[in-house]
């Protein structure tokens, strides 16, 4: 015992010192979140809450389901690989609800020459016209049919 | 000495205490969706590119996005053949509403076309590398993202970031950034802009799936990354791109 006789202040420098890892244990286990370093130095909680956003876009798939015939039409012409909502918009809330949400109609002036206006960055291989030169300001679909757009024979 | 041992004894109690709770760790999340079983990307085809801006606006309408900024952006390159290094480069509402056409024939040395930009999603991320409090960060499938409710919006990132893809929320004061839709791909849908894209100029790609045709695509054609150089570890993958794109 008489070897420590002198070493009473080590002892309480050494208990103070693991008072306070102690306490930063503590604190630490209190304040910093239980998924945090889960995956890395992160909160792997905030991706389930990101994962758990609301879905605006339903997806083609789910349009399908109701509107097979309109998938049957658009699968035979030019616009079988565009999909349902590039051009109705997000539609997730109609998903949800067809009954009492109802998509607006879009209107085929605007609607089609977003795509098909004539500019000279587009690529070569895509179709484009002069919507004035085309036709003077009348809605496409008084010709074409927007599903399947080609006049004449089906292709 | 007494006293110093009924201290300590104290001492091992709240220590043990705390070493449960640093022990314990997190719950296991998501039942269905694996994360290690995806590594995503993004395969973008310029040849394919319209400008039409159907990806601006389904981003935007996906992920409430604050008007005039943007996630995913447009950019129209007009490029002379004499001045490679200078391009003109211009993106109106970043391609939101399309692009005005520009009036006539182009000369016959200038070639123009549209080069959609997103966020990269790097697998080794200069924007996560620098957030000092761990809110922006790789996940395990791929993604980078940011957790709302630890930036600080230091903006740090935001200067990292070498595709220009950050911005901060004027409202929340937050940075933000695409996500890749990560709410949809874990629901096994697709991106908001891959879904709008009329040309498929955009896909969705799971490298770790072996039947993904991203493999098949870039057996096929020639692809790269944006600013190669950066040895960020990019995953938008761009087929026939010019080199005048930066």
């Amino acid at each position: 015992m008489n070897r420590f006789k002198d070493a009473e202040h080590l002892v309480r420098v050494a208990g103070v010192f693991l008072l306070g890892i102690t306490l930063f244990l503590c604190f630490r286990a209190w304040f910093v979140p239980k998924s945090f370093g889960q995956y890395g130095h992160y909160r792997a909680d905030s991706i389930t809450e990101i994962a758990a956003l609301p879905v605006i876009h339903a997806g083609h798939e789910t349009c399908e389901t109701c509107h097979a015939d309109v998938l049957e039409i658009k699968k035979a012409g030019k616009h079988a690989g565009v999909n349902c909502e590039a051009c109705h918009g997000p539609q997730g809330k109609h998903a949800e609800d067809p009954s009492s949400i109802k998509p607006a109609l879009p209107d085929t002036a605007v609607l089609c020459a977003r795509c098909h206006e004539a500019n000279t960055a587009k690529p070569k291989w895509f179709p484009a016209v002069v919507s004035a030169e085309h036709s003077q300001g009348l809605p496409c679909n008084t010709c074409h049919t927007p599903h399947s757009p080609h006049i004449g024979d089906k292709k | 000495m007494n006293m110093n041992r009924r201290f300590f004894i104290t001492l091992t109690g709240a220590a043990a205490v705390a070493w449960e709770s640093v022990l314990a760790g997190a719950p296991e999340a998501s039942p269905n969706y694996k994360v290690a079983d995806h590594w995503w990307a993004m395969l973008i085809d310029v040849d394919k590119c319209i400008g039409c801006g159907n990806c601006v606006r389904a981003c935007a309408a996906e992920n409430n996005v604050p008007e005039g900024f943007f996630r995913t952006w447009v950019e129209r390159y007009q490029v002379d053949d004499q001045h490679m290094e200078e391009p003109i480069v211009d993106s109106p509402n970043g391609g939101r509403d399309g692009f005005p056409a520009r009036p006539g024939t182009l000369p016959a040395s200038v070639k123009e076309f549209f080069v959609p930009k997103l966020c990269n999603h790097c697998a080794d991320s200069p924007c996560t590398q620098v957030c000092p409090v761990g809110a922006t960060f790789t996940t395990p499938d791929g993604v980078v993202l940011v957790d709302e409710k630890y930036c600080l919006g230091c903006r740090y990132c935001i200067q990292a970031c070498p595709y220009g893809c950050r911005f901060i929320h004027p409202e929340k004061n937050v940075a933000q950034k695409c996500t890749l839709c990560y709410h949809r791909i874990t629901k096994g849908l697709t991106t908001a802009c891959c879904e709008a894209c009329p040309t498929s100029s955009r896909m969705l790609a799971d490298l770790k799936n072996p039947n993904d045709p991203i493999h098949e695509f870039m057996k096929k054609h020639s692809v790269q990354v944006l600013k190669p150089q950066m040895a960020t570890g990019a995953k938008a993958f761009y087929a026939n791109l010019d080199g005048a794109v930066r």
